[in-house]
């Protein structure tokens, strides 16, 4: 059914669809909505058979997530920035033992400084664990996209990590359509376990592994995503024709054809980027963009083919890889090797930074014209960093940054008003 | 392409089980159908106090569960000997997922249980005083305050023993370790306050928390099997010796458990509800010396000069458990 | 919500902070015919609404505001003590209105909760969704008697913006 629904709990409605018969939660700004309306839901009985379990951390929550798949009931949390740090160490884990829990991440910055507000640097920092992530464009994907999550983590015995940007889409209402039951049953077998906790056939999980084998149990890990690859437009295709939109799938491109720029992007500032390509569009630009839902596996193959007629790409991240650049435009990078197409990576949102339409036209502009340094910050305030390294220069102790440039944003606007 | 064989010495001699050997070259103890729990092959130590309290624990626990047993592993010497790839040491569902979750994983295997309707499958988690009271207490409190469905067993050997004898929380006052040292003027672990997880397991006020020692196995086995018939969090503790860690003998493994009982200084109870409600009391009550001179961890005491004011110090902690716990029979009134 | 009843697409999202009780927030609302894609924050509004009129103290509270565009303030002052108020902001008296919609919360739901009376506000001076979609709306979110409490409410408020804006029927 079509609802305007905050994107937290269209999430959730749509989880409890899939029938988790465990659910940890932990509270965590801007995830914990999500949990919230699913502990509602559990407890009311909308939802049973069904554990849910308030833990005392993320990482207990992913730890019992851990336990509950390998007993085989189908486990579900959700978390966001620090949190998902918190539980780096199970994030791992659950994926070397191969188990199909399913995570939605509320996308948010990692402190310090101490910042709710949406970027990826927390999914980023996780992406080569070994969980396959995916990256809603809307939050009706995002709730598409957790019905395919638990069917491809199952079918594969892999997580699989749903990334949706905190508060942006989290905290918004708008239109989604919500499956019924019965079309989410008829779409999402029951769990059938790979490797199951079960006193009538005992067997051993997580036995150390030397060197002898070690480099196979990666490869077979790779190997998964790598079939993934091929799975996941296959889910997304079957899941149109059952439910009939297009949701989720490798990556999703908007007026590319003949595109000279294409913009590449993560999550939901794909909307805004196409509001502002039908706009350049307009004033002649041959511009495009294109949506990554699949960020591990990186779907290489597919984005060098959809990329395969433009001169020139922007990469606009919500994350940074501090002492480098970018992150998805190293992969994107990848993609285009010995193909001589310039690639521009654009650092920009971080710490809940609105991305505007006006800042992105400029920026593409520029790279249009070929004036866009290759790493580019957008809006940078650069009398902030002036006046810091200033002060820098000049004291030796000169005081913690994030609270100098507080003071300073104060004397600046002062300055102005 | 041409490829370079590399010998892996650890999985191809003959001395670790030899189970990577061709299944008509293999020993007998090979055979998973073996009847303990953890079967002979396993990699511990001569007289590892852990291995046989592990032993002598889940038996019971898969006896009282009537075989329906799955048990959860916190990293630690325990799953390392018992569990090289790709052999396993044991008989019943197994699963390690990493030092400080080991709680937490029991919590999911018991929920998955729950709601499968799989009521007659008991859960137990284990792991070392590491796993326990150190990097996995954020998870075992929380595993208590929720009473969930399952029982904790802790082996204590009073330190870091996998990764070769560093101090941990429950190590004892004086006790060299190798962070710890009894060289240039340090005197082992210092004296403090302890950290008593019994004592912290009974604050959750949780349905049962027992101490037992793989000096006196069948109390272990009776508190094991009292456990897995009730319901909610439970947790029992077990003083195992560690014959490399402690520097005793191996064949002294039981000796100094019991000697650990019988001067005071690991106190036997049971608690019901946050209550105790029984102990095992000392027989003969043994000096604390008897003690610690059996372990090359204490030998600083000793040697070369008798270090009088520590031996005193321990003395007391022992007296006060004797006191605290109504340990000797003249408290008793 | 109302907007969608009515068959448009809507999209909200607050202004996303860490506040406690009582301090200034904002949140955002777009209406259109086609599907909304952009995901920045509304910068130049068409319709502000000030639920608390001691934020008119901080200029930046009527920044980006349409010419023509409307002002919905909370207050119980009459309505010529804070008139400069539209100047200021650059829109004509007709698209500007106080409404005491605490009194009339505290009125009909006994809470100085002003959203559901500002929301019946907003219907009648600006007829961007029907005073009907606002209640069906209120009664969706909120189940039986408050939900009946707060269209009520709406419905009130509603009816005093249209008398004190002489709005007659074709006016925009």
């Amino acid at each position: 059914m079509r609802k305007q629904i905050e994107g937290s709990r269209a999430v959730a409605e749509t989880v409890a669809l899939c029938r988790p018969q465990v659910i940890c939660a932990y509270p965590i700004t801007p995830q914990t909505h999500i949990v919230e309306a699913l502990g509602e839901m559990a407890g009311s009985r909308n939802l049973q058979p069904c554990e849910f379990i308030n833990v005392e951390s993320e990482f207990a929550a992913l730890s019992v997530a851990i336990g509950a798949s390998a007993a085989g009931a189908r486990a579900y949390t959700a978390t966001a920035s620090q949190g998902l740090l918190y539980m780096a160490e199970a994030v791992y884990n659950a994926s070397g033992l191969g188990l199909p829990i399913v995570m939605t991440i509320g996308n948010r910055a990692i402190g310090a400084p101490i910042n709710i507000w949406n970027d990826h640097s927390d999914s980023m920092a996780l992406r080569d664990a070994g969980w396959i992530q995916l990256y809603a464009e809307t939050n009706q994907e995002a709730a598409d996209q957790h019905i395919q999550a638990f069917r491809l983590a199952e079918e594969l015995s892999c997580p699989v990590m749903v990334c949706m940007d905190g508060f942006i889409l989290t905290h918004a209402y708008e239109p989604v359509d919500i499956p019924v039951q019965q079309q989410v049953d008829d779409w999402l077998p029951a769990f059938d376990p790979r490797q199951v906790l079960d006193p009538a056939e005992p067997i051993s999980i997580g036995a150390m592994v030397g060197p002898e084998a070690f480099l196979e149990v990666r490869y077979l890990a790779h190997h998964k995503q790598v079939r993934a690859l091929e799975r996941i437009p296959q889910l997304s295709e079957d899941f149109r024709k059952s439910f009939g939109r297009d949701s989720g799938g490798l990556l999703r491109s908007y007026r590319v054809e003949n595109a000279e720029t294409i913009v590449v992007a993560l999550g939901s500032v794909n909307g805004t980027i196409q509001e502002v390509v039908d706009e350049m569009r307009v004033h002649g630009h041959s511009i495009g963009s294109l949506s990554i839902t699949c960020f591990r596996p990186f779907p290489r193959e597919a984005l060098r083919a959809a990329l395969a007629g433009a001169r020139r790409v922007v990469v606009i991240e919500k994350s940074l890889a501090v002492g480098s650049g970018g992150i998805l435009s190293a992969d994107v990078q990848m993609a285009l090797a010995g193909r001589g197409t310039r690639l521009y990576t654009v650092i920009a949102g971080l710490g809940g930074r609105a991305v505007t339409r006006t800042s992105l036209q400029r920026c593409f502009e520029q790279a249009i014209a070929d004036r866009l340094e290759l790493l580019t910050f957008l809006d940078l305030d650069t009398r902030l960093i002036i006046r810091h390294l200033e002060r820098e220069r000049l004291r030796r102790r000169s005081g913690p940054v994030a609270e100098n440039l507080l003071h300073d944003i104060d004397l600046i606007a002062a300055q102005i008003g | 392409m041409a490829s370079q064989p590399i010998k892996f010495f650890q999985t191809g001699t003959f001395t670790i089980g030899n189970r990577l050997l061709p299944e008509a070259a293999r020993s007998i103890q090979s055979d998973p159908l073996r009847a303990n729990s953890l079967n002979c092959g396993h990699r511990a130590c001569q007289g590892c106090g852990e291995a046989l309290g592990a032993r002598y624990a889940i038996d019971a626990a898969i006896r009282a569960a009537q075989g329906k047993l799955i048990v959860a592993n916190a990293t630690g010497c325990l799953e390392v000997f018992s569990t090289p790839y790709p052999e396993s040491s044991w008989q019943i569902p197994w699963m390690h997922s990493l030092f400080g979750n080991a709680a937490a994983v029991a919590t999911g295997i018991a929920a998955a249980m729950k709601v499968k309707g799989r009521t007659d499958v008991r859960v137990v988690a284990q792991g070392g005083d590491g796993g326990t009271a150190d990097i996995g207490l954020a998870c075992l409190s929380g595993m208590f305050e929720r009473a969930d469905d399952v029982l904790f067993i802790c082996y204590d050997n009073e330190a870091y023993m996998n990764t070769g004898v560093q101090r941990s929380s429950a190590t004892p006052p004086a006790a060299r370790t190798a962070t710890t040292p009894a060289t240039g003027g340090q005197r082992g672990a210092r004296f403090g306050q302890g950290k008593n997880l019994p004592l912290i397991a009974m604050a959750h006020h949780i349905s049962y928390v027992a101490t037992a020692s793989v000096g006196d196995l069948r109390d272990l086995e009776a508190k094991v099997e009292k456990a897995i018939g009730m319901g909610g969090a439970r947790y029992i503790h077990v003083h195992v010796p560690c014959p490399l860690g402690w520097g005793s003998a191996p064949h002294d493994t039981i000796k100094v458990a019991r000697a650990a009982m019988e001067s005071g200084l690991f106190p036997i109870m049971e608690a019901e509800h946050g209550e105790v409600i029984g102990r095992r009391l000392i027989r003969k009550k043994l000096p604390v010396e008897e003690y610690l001179k059996l372990q090359k961890r204490f030998a600083h005491l000793f040697s070369p000069v008798r270090d009088a004011a520590a031996i005193a110090a321990i003395q007391a902690i022992a007296d006060g458990n004797i006191r605290k716990f109504g340990l000797m029979e003249e408290h008793q009134q | 919500m109302a907007a969608f009843l009515e068959g448009k697409f809507a999209q909200a999202f607050p202004s996303f902070g860490s506040e406690r009780m009582g301090a200034p927030v904002a949140s955002y609302c777009r209406i259109d015919d086609k599907p909304i894609r952009s995901r920045e924050p509304v910068i130049q509004p068409d319709v502000i609404i000030i639920q608390d009129p001691t934020l008119l103290h901080d200029v930046r509270t009527l920044e980006g505001l349409a010419p023509n565009g409307y002002m919905l303030l909370n207050s119980s002052r009459r309505l010529e003590q804070v008139r400069t108020w539209s100047q200021h902001a650059n829109i004509p008296p007709s698209h500007f209105c106080t409404i005491p919609a605490t009194e009339i919360a505290r009125h009909h739901l006994n809470r100085p909760l002003p959203n559901s009376s500002l929301l019946g506000g907003l219907a009648a001076l600006t007829s961007l969704v029907q005073l009907e979609s606002i209640k069906a709306a209120l009664r969706s979110k909120f189940a039986g008697n408050i939900g009946d409490r707060n269209a009520a409410a709406a419905a009130e408020a509603f009816t005093l913006v249209r008398e004190n804006t002489g709005w007659e029927g074709n006016q925009s």
